[in-house]
């Protein structure tokens, strides 16, 4: 099989290299790709759109309808993580573990026995139970509001500098991924659940797909910004502008829904009790 | 509102599938009636429009209010309407068919796995309706993400045939990439009437034919062409039966769709006929694909499996009739596309109905089908005689017009495999409803327990079955029809 | 001689992206371990997303960011600034491949939990013998 593989391997690089002869050199101004659609989108953003980076523009005004789908895509895979892995029932094992809070010598009870939590001195183990450290913990405490910030920020920003809905929700996404692996996973669904995750990711997508309907029920194409300009009451440049920040909006909400959940699906195979 | 019939035909879908997937988490009895009717919305979206294309001519519909190439833009002419409405309503029957068994197998997750079907649905939509090529890049991955998800669900050896089909479907989706990125450094732009005005420029080029041929083989990796079918019998025979009723009349089918757009409306038949030479090649994979298809089905002792070889058949005779290069030929690839989509909803929805009260669908197991399940045998040997092509089935008049293609191209050898395959077919469903019409005294006696759930499914899966089965002979019956209205259209006048 | 050094030296981005596509589509097809085969999957849809990142270089050009507010000039020009295009269709491009590698990992966890083992060899085996 590795023979094979590398016969297919070798004869596919060998063609797919012969016709790069006639591509136009690296860097070339040029080149078809550069002269023939784009300039148009760097030299109309600033005035048909009113946003100075074009590939905001492009990626949410001109080309929307892929990035609607994209964001779609996220949503999926999200949902067939929840579908394939998700494990519902907590089944109780047979021996427990319980922990001597001020000596943190570690106890081990054949059935699970009510008194010992609320005396106060122990706390509940789980089976995949993972140290706690100090300094983990209190770092990540201090940093997490400040990369959410940094999150809307970049959100916010997208019209200016580089960033924009994917981006700013990654990050929004990685703060509580943070906190679910610096603390506990249970810390982290205590604050956003599991049931609010999937809500957000629906509506984050929806929210996309409603602004484009929203401009259909208004009489124009789906997707055209420009009909926002009668809600709004603005000229239908700033309306563009405007729309594509509220789909930027429900990109980042889906975005970040759904990374924690396939995060807390994947890490936890489905149990949603304890991960890395 | 008739003017965004295009962008209905994949929003509400879209729109229903975030419903309903909420609706899952929140009040999950919804989730059935608000699938049916965002599905009801896309099927007379997609007639209307059907119509309306036949009547008119083309229809456009700018996406974001910008025209091409700078923004992206829906393009339906009658070969796009009559695909979507056959995605359209094969969804639909298998919606309102998959009520009961979904209901028993997957109760606790009905939310997410309606809300995936109701995805994969608009991700095939979108694929059929769109004139664009990256855009339909992103709504292929959207069907097949959808469809790797939905296959996995089945038991056993589902999540290792949906990995296998992950990587080759992945493969497939990026090789398609890749080509659709060496068009781009060669002419700038995606929107594929563009792409059409610009390749003609550009015949001679390196680029354009490795372009060509890789994107080819970014689609028969996606719609299981031999030699790269290896995904398919495993991934569809282990999907749990309601969603292979979904998965297997379409996917492969709105793959060879991409595979007819492409080579007529973005290179062109002048440049995929004459210049690239390959219809010689491709041929004989074609019928490499009937001959294996044909014996492997043969080989087979499960209903199940051996109906997905079945597939790999037919899709070996529309690629096979596509690169004929003739009318006829062209002719029989895409009636036999429409008509294919209800003959393969017709056999899984039948098996499907066997599945829910038999453990399996093993020869063995089927012993007694007949008189137990009158109604689902009636419509397999409905769809058994469509496949086999006798009339006024509508399979008899798909293939008469592939043999009539093969004669003029004087392709004998695909001649020779489609009678071959033809009687093949004739022996592989002799052999089960033999198996399905002799009940033995011993399978009464000692299969009590089994006897009493033996019995016809319930009229919610019965009465769609019937309904595809009776559109198969209306198919046929309107053959003439749909061959005039709306395949030759399309069929490049440069085919005599 | 200096023919080749001037086609190696204008179009070196694009052999190097088309042999790291080549190592990720080796790995898919001839590793054995299922997790392995996902990583090569992942590298050859990445070096898919680095070429056509690279196509859309301009010489002298900067980031399509048009410069705005103060440092505006009169009407931007195509050839200050970068072709953003091929960055929109690599921002979908990422994410599809983020949301396969999620959903081939799931997959492969629901393989292990089955057959205890993501050898492929092992896996058949296992198959074969129930």
């Amino acid at each position: 099989m590795k023979l094979l593989g590398l016969a297919i391997v070798a004869v596919t690089g060998a063609f797919l290299i012969w016709a790069t002869g006639e591509f136009p050199d690296w860097g070339d101004p040029h080149s078809p790709a550069s002269l023939h659609v784009s300039p148009r989108y760097i030299e109309k953003t600033l005035e048909e759109t009113s946003v100075p980076n074009a590939v905001t523009s492009v990626l949410a005004d001109y080309r929307g309808y892929d990035t609607m789908f994209e964001t779609t895509v996220i949503f999926a895979a999200g949902v067939s993580c929840f579908i394939l892995l998700r494990l519902f029932g907590k089944e109780e094992p047979d021996t427990v573990h319980y922990r001597h809070l001020l000596t943190g010598l570690t106890i081990r009870v054949r059935r699970k026995r009510e008194g010992l939590e609320q005396l106060g001195e122990f706390e509940r183990m789980d089976s995949v139970w993972t140290p706690h450290d100090l300094i983990l913990r209190t770092l990540s405490r201090f940093l997490i509001p400040f990369i959410q910030l940094f999150a809307l920020y970049v959100i916010a920003h997208g019209h200016h500098s580089p960033g924009g809905g994917f981006q700013g929700g990654v990050i929004l996404g990685a703060s509580l991924i943070l906190m679910a692996i610096s603390q506990d996973m249970k810390s982290a669904l205590d604050r956003l659940g599991e049931r609010t995750l999937a809500m957000l990711s629906a509506i984050g997508v929806s929210v996309y797909a409603g602004t484009g309907a929203l401009c259909l029920v208004l009489g124009s194409n789906f997707l055209d910004y420009a009909a926002l300009a009668e809600i709004f009451r603005v000229d239908p440049v700033e309306a563009r502008s405007l729309g594509i920040f509220l789909v930027e909006v429900g990109v980042g909400i889906a975005v970040m829904a759904t990374m924690i959940l396939i995060y807390h699906n994947l890490a936890s195979q489905g149990r949603l009790d304890e991960g890395l | 509102m008739t003017e965004h019939l295009p962008a209905l035909i994949v929003v509400v879908p879209l729109l229903t599938s975030f419903l309903i997937f909420a609706l899952g988490w929140l009040k999950k009895d919804l989730c059935f009636p608000v699938g049916l009717f965002g599905l009801a919305v896309a099927a007379s979206s997609c007639m209307g429009l059907l119509l309306r294309v036949m009547r008119w001519g083309p229809v456009t519909y700018k996406l974001g209010g910008w025209e091409a190439p700078w923004g992206i833009v829906y393009v339906v002419d009658t070969l796009n309407g009559m695909v979507l409405a056959a995605v359209a309503f094969s969804a639909l029957i298998q919606w309102i068919w998959s009520g009961p068994s979904v209901k028993r197998h997957f109760q606790d997750r009905l939310g997410a796995l309606y809300g995936l079907q109701m995805l994969f649905v608009t991700g095939l939509l979108g694929m059929t309706v769109t004139g664009d090529a990256f855009n339909l890049y992103v709504l292929l991955e959207i069907a097949s993400i959808t469809a790797y998800a939905l296959i996995a669900m089945g038991p056993e050896r589902a999540s290792l045939s949906s990995l296998n089909y992950v990587f080759m479907g992945t493969l497939g989706a990026c090789f398609y990439l890749l080509g659709v990125g060496y068009l781009y450094i060669m002419t700038g732009t995606l929107n594929m009437a563009d792409l059409a005005r610009l390749i003609t420029g550009l015949h001679g080029s390196r680029a354009i034919q490795v372009a060509f041929i890789i994107t080819m083989v970014g689609l028969w990796l996606k719609m299981a062409f031999f030699p790269l079918h290896g995904w398919l019998p495993n991934a569809y025979t282990h999907a749990p039966y309601p969603i292979s009723g979904l998965i297997a009349p379409l996917m492969t089918k709105v793959m060879v769709y991409v595979m007819i757009r492409i080579d007529l409306n973005v290179f062109g038949p002048v440049y995929s006929f004459e210049k690239m030479g390959l219809e010689k090649a491709v041929m004989w994979l074609a019928v490499l694909a009937v001959i294996m298809g044909s014996i492997m089905a043969l080989a087979q002792k499960d209903l199940k499996r051996m109906l997905t070889y079945v597939i790999l058949i037919e899709v070996g005779y529309m690629v096979g009739g596509f690169w004929l290069g003739n009318k006829s030929g062209m002719t029989g690839a895409l009636l036999h596309l429409l008509n294919d989509v209800f003959m393969t909803l017709c056999a899984f929805l039948a098996v499907g109905n066997l599945l829910y009260r038999l453990p399996g669908c093993s020869f063995p197991e089927l012993k007694g089908a007949f008189s137990k399940m009158p109604f689902t045998m009636g419509a397999l040997v409905a769809t058994a005689l469509s496949i086999v092509g006798v009339p006024p089935t509508c399979g008899f008049f798909s293939k008469w017009y592939l043999l009539l293609g093969a004669l003029e191209a004087e392709h004998y050898g695909f001649l020779a495999a489609l009678i071959f395959s033809s009687l093949v077919g004739v022996v592989l469903f002799f052999r089960v409803f033999e198996w399905a019409f002799f009940s033995t005294q011993e399978h009464e006696e000692g299969e009590h327990h089994l006897s009493h759930t033996f019995q016809e499914a319930p009229v919610q899966m019965v009465v769609p079955v019937l309904l595809v089965a009776g559109g198969l002979v209306v198919l046929g019956v309107f053959s003439g029809e749909i061959v005039s209205g709306i395949v030759e259209p399309v069929i490049p006048l440069t085919f005599s | 001689m200096e023919d080749a050094l001037q086609l190696i030296i204008s179009k070196y981005n694009y052999w190097i992206y088309i042999t790291l596509m080549m190592i990720g589509l080796w790995g898919v097809i001839a590793k054995n371990n299922l997790v392995k085969k996902i990583v090569g999957m992942s590298i050859f849809q990445t070096a898919i997303i680095l070429f056509f990142v690279s196509m859309g270089m301009k010489k002298g050009a900067t980031i399509p960011i048009l410069l705005h507010g103060h440092a505006a000039h009169s009407s931007p020009h195509a050839a200050e600034y970068i072709n953003p295009l091929p960055h929109v269709l690599m921002l979908t491009a990422i994410v599809v491949a983020v949301s396969t590698l999620g959903v081939a990992l799931a997959l492969a966890v629901k393989v292990y939990r089955r057959y205890g083992t993501l050898e492929e060899d092992e896996i058949l085996e296992q198959i074969r013998k129930s």
